[in-house]
This record gives structure tokens, sequence and C-alpha cells, in this order.
């Protein structure tokens, strides 16, 4: 049996996981990361649009800070989020997006002077400002006060992954790629690395160390329809699981973004309407504004997939051999703007519609697009549940997004949790009490399992198709598990993902050869992401109200009094169907924010108990002290900085908060 | 083995209605963890249909004739560079090829000078990260620690551009697979290498000169092995300008090398 030792087991190469490596090994902890495909192919890449961090330098960012980053995302997460990590977030993403800057992202820069922008629909003229020359840029993205999405025109994500990735080169950070972690291996109590399969071999190992980090992204894949690459699966999630210890947070949070090119599902960025692009219906006829007056095109992202989709239901969908969908208009945007700021753009138009979106409209439909829950961690990034195992970025939820997430704040949470994760990692790892320590015998009783469940599979006579479960898994999703959801619906989907669960049971793999065996690759992974499927399913069927992204037909209002709290979903046996359900209160008397009116949306919600007291307390607060620095208003409110690692603690300088 | 090369035809309208044609693929099929099976070419036939990409044929091909056959695919969508490999003998990626560009039949085959994983799965991810190592292909900063909490460095939005403008390479390998001197020389940087060097060069975060670069290129492993056939450029799928950034690069170095 091969073992590999190391300190800190990272599974995942994308950007999250490379930040928590750089951060562990340059406090002296060796890392090896684990990826599926070549470190700089992960799904990070797909970020277009940009990385929200509240640096204030254009124009119309000016009077953005921390505060303000902190209320969006708490109102666009419809107060499912966890508000000190909130805080940790929106302090921390500046430092991050300066470190990338200094690291090599050739972020787009503000030019001084006059520049011509379309805001609502009409030219404006923009004059920046002499002392932003040259400073990173900042863009308008849905759900946001400000703009601020700092960008790299359309490829945000790939030049921050390039950049990361290749600094974990400049660092000797071992990656061994094409390597899969199918199971993790733990004693009930604590996490001691993982079950690895060689996916060119085919070979299994054990990799064992005193910290393993799930950083895998999400589990887009468990539906038909979806932005997501074909490795998004959500298995890292899903073998923390499978642990029956470790607990997933909010799984049934799932965001649908509004424009994915129909019917590829392939994502146009929130930049394209963040610029001044326009959804229109099978008219021509502008219709967000009539839904949403304030925001119109900008509301989040869950309100404006909900209004598409009842747009569509209205008849006002254009038809395609396809199926129906709507426009996205980018034309008044103008050639120069799109082959600059939007080329990628331009060039998916090209490449899978066969039009030029400089001259015609992008036919767009909401597609699945990110995964809210995920491993939950404290704000630390560890599981409270299993000790030594953390998860940072789209895999973890150590509750950044509640039910929904901004555009922006992913590829910010990448680099901003592997930053504070890394640094929690190394305090871990630094202390003598959490050394190795785990008998061979058990590593060994894990590889012997899994490979056991492998050779079954191969020759256990079998007669159920993984390709057919896994299609017919990703279909009730997207039929039945969807944007509008209704009790009756996700009760069939439940017994229908059960019924594949008990079949996926009996997969039988028809090639049997050595090596990769892409067909027995399927059949591990569906078996685990049903597991995941129901997580979804059985979690939206209890959750009787609607949030954020989580919209329920039956319950169509918000509902504080009884569900302000997080789903936590464990799964306790491989013979169970279901996993088992808890719940974790959000406590309303420590919000900075208590909750309220998203700003657009839905006006009527039903309110906790502690809301008014909570509101009143704030007010006073704030009455109090409305002649204090803003700084010192947060801390009365709400305590955080202590949380945050030392290295990562003090004020963001902007030309209008100059630091003393 | 040679592969039959084909014009690459003109765009054909399918008419709505008309019977699908039937697409033969032929395959290039080796697995290197079954040695005993000499590699061999494989046909595979499926209806072609509006919209069809090789990531949907090749996807359809495993799901329903062979579950065998190895491909890389990561985000279908052009831009993560997985999908790299020979279309009837020219290098491209297979997501953002259209069937309906193809004639009925046609071949598929590995990318080669990398190392073959199995059937169309090549290991670009080793060769490329050998590359970065030698090519030292990141930002060599002058001071090793920054305050975080301090205004970003300033740049010239156009420069931010120029820098960009050759930050959008996938390291997908087309380039490296056109090219004649990689065939020849195993340690060739290829045109990947070259354009990360000249990404580099305008960086003025990068505080190396261009000494150091002849250091890493100035050989007939680096610039001076490129016999300007141009394959890179005609194959990039990014559109890169590698072709005036090689002779850009040549200059600088033969400028080096005088001295």
């Amino acid at each position: 049996m091969k073992i590999v030792y190391t300190d800190v087991l990272v599974i995942g190469g994308g950007l999250a996981g490379l930040r928590v490596a750089i951060g562990a090994k340059r406090r002296g902890h060796e890392a090896i990361i684990l990826s599926l495909v070549p470190p700089k192919r992960s799904h990070s890449a797909a970020a277009q649009g940009g990385m929200q961090a509240s640096l204030g330098n254009v124009v119309k960012g000016q009077g953005d800070n921390e505060d303000v980053h902190f209320e969006d995302t708490v109102r666009g997460s419809d107060w499912g989020a966890d508000q000190r990590v909130v805080r940790m977030f929106v302090d921390t993403a500046p430092k991050a997006v300066r470190e990338l800057a200094a690291w090599g992202v050739p972020w787009s820069r503000v030019a001084r002077g006059d520049r011509q922008v379309i805001i609502n629909g009409q030219k404006v003229t923009l004059a920046e400002r002499d002392e932003a020359h040259g400073l990173l840029a900042q863009r308008d993205f849905g759900g946001t006060k400000k703009w601020r999405t700092c960008y790299v025109s359309d490829g945000t994500g790939h030049a921050m992954l390039f950049a990361v990735s290749d600094r974990a080169i400049a660092e000797s950070i071992t990656v061994h790629e094409r390597m899969e972690a199918i199971a993790l291996i733990h004693d009930g109590g604590r996490c001691h690395g993982a079950v690895v399969r060689n996916l060119v071999t085919g070979d299994l190992s054990a990799y064992v160390a005193k910290a393993t980090t799930i950083a895998t992204g999400g589990a887009g894949r468990v539906y038909r329809v979806t932005t997501n690459a074909v490795i998004c699966e959500g298995i890292g999630t899903a073998i923390a699981l499978e642990t029956g210890v470790a607990r997933l947070g909010n799984m049934e949070a799932v965001q649908f973004h509004p424009t994915a090119i129909f019917p590829a599902g392939i994502l146009v960025t929130e930049g394209c309407r963040g610029d001044g692009g326009l959804l229109k219906d099978v008219d021509g006829h502008r219709f967000m504004p009539d839904y949403e007056p304030e925001k119109k095109e900008l509301a989040s992202r869950d309100v404006v997939s909900r209004r598409m989709e009842t747009h569509i239901r209205k008849g006002k969908g254009a038809r395609s051999r396809f199926g129906e969908h709507l426009w996205l208009d980018i034309t008044q945007l103008g050639r120069a703007h799109i082959e600059k700021n939007l080329r990628e753009v331009k060039e998916i138009c090209e490449a899978f519609l066969g039009i030029d979106p400089v001259e015609q409209m992008i036919a767009v439909r909401p597609a699945q697009h990110y995964t809210m829950g995920g491993i939950r961690t404290d704000h630390t990034g560890q599981s409270p549940t299993l000790k030594g195992l953390f998860a940072a970025g789209e895999a973890a939820c150590w509750d950044l997004h509640g039910f929904n997430r901004l555009g922006g704040n992913s590829v910010a949470e990448t680099v901003v949790a592997g930053m504070i994760v890394g640094e929690s990692i190394a305090d871990y790892c630094d202390l003598l009490e959490n050394d190795a320590a785990i008998a061979t015998g058990l590593v060994r009783e894990f590889v012997a399992a899994e490979q056991a469940g492998l050779d079954r599979m191969v020759s256990g006579g079998g007669s159920e198709n993984a390709s057919t479960l896994r299609g017919a898994m990703q279909d009730i999703m997207t039929a039945k598990v969807g944007i509008f959801r209704t009790g009756a619906d996700l009760a069939a989907a439940v017994s229908e993902l059960q019924a594949l669960l008990e079949r996926s049971r009996h997969i039988g793999v028809r090639g049997g050869g050595p090596g990769a065996n892409p067909e027995l690759v399927t059949a591990y992974r569906v078996r685990k992401m049903l597991k995941l499927a129901l997580c979804v399913a059985h979690g939206a069927a209890e959750r009787t109200e609607s949030r954020g992204a989580h919209f329920r037909e039956d319950f169509p209002r918000r509902d504080d009094a009884q569900w302000l709290k997080r789903t936590l979903a464990t799964w306790k046996g491989d013979d169970h169907t279901l996993p088992t359900l808890a719940y974790e209160a959000l406590d309303v008397k420590t919000m900075e924010l208590p909750p309220g009116w998203r700003g657009y949306g839905a006006k009527d919600y039903v309110e906790h108990p502690d809301t008014p007291a909570r509101t009143a307390e704030v007010q006073t607060l704030r009455e109090r002290l409305r002649e204090a620095p803003r700084f010192d208003v947060q801390h009365a409110l709400m305590r955080y900085e202590d949380l945050l690692p030392k290295s990562l603690r003090g004020r963001n300088e902007r030309i209008d908060e100059p630091l003393s | 083995m040679t592969i039959p090369i084909r014009p690459i035809r003109p765009i054909q309208p399918i008419a709505a209605d008309a019977a699908p044609r039937r697409l033969r693929i032929r395959v290039l099929r080796f697995n290197p963890q079954q040695p005993a099976v000499a590699a061999h070419w494989q046909t595979y036939e499926l209806d072609d249909a509006a919209g069809m990409t090789l990531f949907i044929a090749l996807g359809e091909i495993r799901e329903k004739l062979d579950p065998s056959l190895q491909f890389d695919f990561v985000c279908r969508a052009g831009i993560c560079g997985s999908c790299a490999m020979l279309i009837d003998g020219r290098p491209a990626l297979a997501c953002r090829t259209l069937t309906k560009n193809l004639a009925t039949e046609f071949t598929l085959a590995p990318l080669p000078v990398f190392e073959l994983i199995g059937d169309l799965s090549v290991d670009t991810g080793k060769w490329m990260r050998g590359m970065s190592e030698r090519l030292e292909s990141w930002v060599h900063q002058q001071e090793e620690a920054i305050d975080l909490r301090r205004l970003e460095a300033r740049m010239e939005p156009e420069l931010a551009e120029k820098i960009y403008e050759l930050d959008r390479c996938i390291e997908c390998g087309c380039c490296v697979a056109a090219c004649g001197t990689a065939r020849m020389r195993e340690d060739f940087v290829g045109a990947v290498g070259l354009n990360k060097i000249a990404r580099f060069r305008l960086d003025p975060r990068d505080s190396r000169s261009d000494e150091d670069f002849y250091e890493l290129i100035g050989d007939d492993n680096g610039v001076f092995g490129c016999m300007s056939l141009l394959g890179c450029h005609d194959f990039c799928p990014k559109h890169l300008p590698l072709s005036s950034q090689i002779a850009f690069i040549r200059r600088k170095m033969v400028a080096i090398g005088w001295k």
C-alpha cells in the first residue's frame, strides 16, 4: 500500500486550494495539492466578470467601503449569511485584490478624464479623477450599491488563476495532477487524509496529513442545465458527507444565473448587464423595469432569474426548436467596448451561437450556476464536527453567501478564504497536539474498503448503467428542484432520487480494462452525486419558505420566525437513502444588520420575534454614535476583528480614506 | 503513421427539416496501460445535430457506443484549454469545433509531442509545469513583502491591456503540436513559452532584465530554435499575436547576444 505523508493535503487545485496551499507553505508546512486536472484548467478560470473588493477608485464607486460591501452581501444572502464571516470577507477582499495585483494579475485600470458609458439604457459621460489614474478600475454588477467589481476585461478568473497558479509554482508547491480523492480517512472525530485514485493508472493510494482541506468547488453537474464545468460534480463535498460526521450546510441554496446562452448553458457574464446590457422579450420589449423598477436588470441573480422565468410563463419568451428563451441585448455598447471588455462573450457567441453580439441579440435563459451550500465550517474554515478537516471556496459553507451569492463575490471568496483558511491551517499544524498520529491499520482498512467497492462495480454482476442513472438524476433536478419549487414536485424528486440511489447499488461497469476506465469513474461518482442531490431536494422539501434562491411557490414568503436557520445535513450510513437534517439558528440579537427588505424582490416577509428589539437597539446605537467614525459604529454593533488572522488585520487605504 | 489532412470546409447551412448526416468519426486509439493492444483507428458512427460540437459528439460516443474512450473536457466553453486534439490532422479545441464545419467522415487523434495518457488524452499539465519552472513564469518582485493595506501600485491602463493581451494564453498546447521545432527538439520551449517571456518582459512588476531572459531562452531550445514556420500563430485558438511576439523577442535577444 502506497502512503504519502504531508503536513497539509489540499484537495482541489482551483483558486481557493492554491491559495490555501501557498498560505500554509509560507508558514513552513509542506502542502500537496491533488487536482483532477492541471490546476490552470480549474473552473475558477470560468469566472468572467470580476471580483468584488471595495476600493472605490472609479467615480461611480466613490464612497464605497467595507460597510457598503457588507450590507450588499447580507441583503444579497437574504439574511442567510453569517454576518461575522461577511465582515471578515469584506475586510480582506481589498487586501486580496491588492496581493493579486502585486502577483501580476493585469487588472483593468482607471484612465483619467471623460469616458462614455451606458447606464440604464442611456449614454452617460463619466469623468474619472486624476488621483485615480492607473489604479484598479471597477464595473457595475447586480445587487451592489456602488461600482465595486474589479476586472480583467472579461477574463478575470483566468488571469487570477494563472497568477496564483504561477505563484504556487514559484513557491515549489507540489501538485499531483489527475488524482481524485474518493474517501476521507477518519476515526470518527478527526480527519487524517484521503484515499486517492490515480485517474491515469486507476491505482489507489493513501495520503495522510495533519490537516486535510477540501476546495473542490461546486456541484452544478447534479443538474442537467448548468454553467458549471464538467468536473464540477461535488465529489469533495460528497466524500465529506460520506464520513457521516462532517455536515453540509444549506445544500438547498442553489443559484441560477440569469444569462446562460441557450440552449448550451454556457455562461455570459453579469458584466454584460453591469456594462449596460438589457434583457428583452419576444417583442423586443425591455421587461425588467416592469418587475424591478429600482434595480431593473441589476437586481440580485435570484430575483432576475425568477422574473425571467415568470415572463416566459406569461408567454413572452422567444421560441426556438429547443424551447423558449429571452434575449440579452448588448448591441448598444458598441464594437469597441465589446471587443475590449467583453471579448470572451464575443468569442463564445461566435463559436456556439454563430452570431456577432455587436450586431445581434444573445439567446439566454437561466441555468444552474452556483452552490451556496457546502461543507459546514466555522469562521476558520474547520469542520466543527470533524477535526482536521477544512474547506474553502465554493465547496465550503462558512457561510458567506447565505441563500444567494452576489456576482463577483465568489472569485473574491476563493482568494479571501484561501488567505484566511491557509493561516488557520498553519496555526492548527503549529500545535504539537495536532501532529499526525494514525495507525497504518486504519489507513489500510479505508483503502481496502474503497478497493472492494470499486471491484464490486467492475465484477459484481450489477446490471445498472451509471450514465443512465446520472442522466435521470440531472433531469429530475432540473425539472423539479429548479428556480420555482413546490412541495409536490420536491416530494416526487426525493422519492425518484431515492429509487435511483437504490439502483446505483447495482451498477455494473461493462468494460473492466486497466487504467483510467472512464466508465468506472462515472459509476463511483454518480453514487456520491445522488447523495448530494438528495441533500438539495430533501432540504428544499423541508424548507417551507422562500429565501434568496430557494423559492417555494406554495410558501412564497420569507419566514424569519420559522426559518432563520441553517440546514445541516449528515449521511448516517451507507444503507440510508436520505440525509439526516438538523438546524442551526441564526442569532438576530447579535446581527449588525437585522433582517428587513432587501431593496429588490418581494417586500413581504414574516418577521423574527427578536427583530424589532434588535432593530431598535441598532438604531439607538447608530443615533448615539452619529458623530463617531464609521469604524467605531461598526465596532459597537458587532465585533469581528479578533476572528481574523493577525497578518490580515488592519484598515484598507482608499483615495478618500488615506491611512495615517 | 500518417494522418490524413483535409482542407477545412466552409460552413454548410443545414436545413432544419433535412435528414441528419450520418457522421463517421475515426479515432486514433491507444492505451499505454494496455501496451499489448496496438494503436489503431476505430470508427464511430452517429447522427449529426444542429449546434453539435465535438464535446457533445464524444460525450455521446462514450455514453452510447464505447464507455472506454478517453478524452479530456473541462469547461466545454473554449476557455480552459483541456480538449486540444488533432482534428483532421490540425490542432484545435474540440469543444469549440462544430461538426457542421467538418466533412461527414473526419479523424481525431491525440496531440503529438505531449505524453500520451490514452486515446485522445495527453499530459499537457506536466509539460506546461516543466516549461513554467524552466522559464520561471511568474512576476519576480522587487520587494519580498508588500503592505496589503496600502493603495496598489499604479499602471498605465494601456499597458495593463497589452499585458492581458498576452496573458490570455490558456496553455492548451495547440502551438506546440503545430510546431516544427518542437517535433525535433524535445526541450524546445514552444510559442507558449516565448509568449510568457514576452508577457513578463512587458510587466513593470517583474524585475528581470533582458540579460536574465537571455539566460532562459537565448539558445536553440529557446527563441533561436524557432524556424518561423509559424504553425503556432495559425493554430492558436485564442488568436494570440505569436508571430510578432516571437520576432520581437528574437530581436531583443539577438541584441543581448551580440554584446
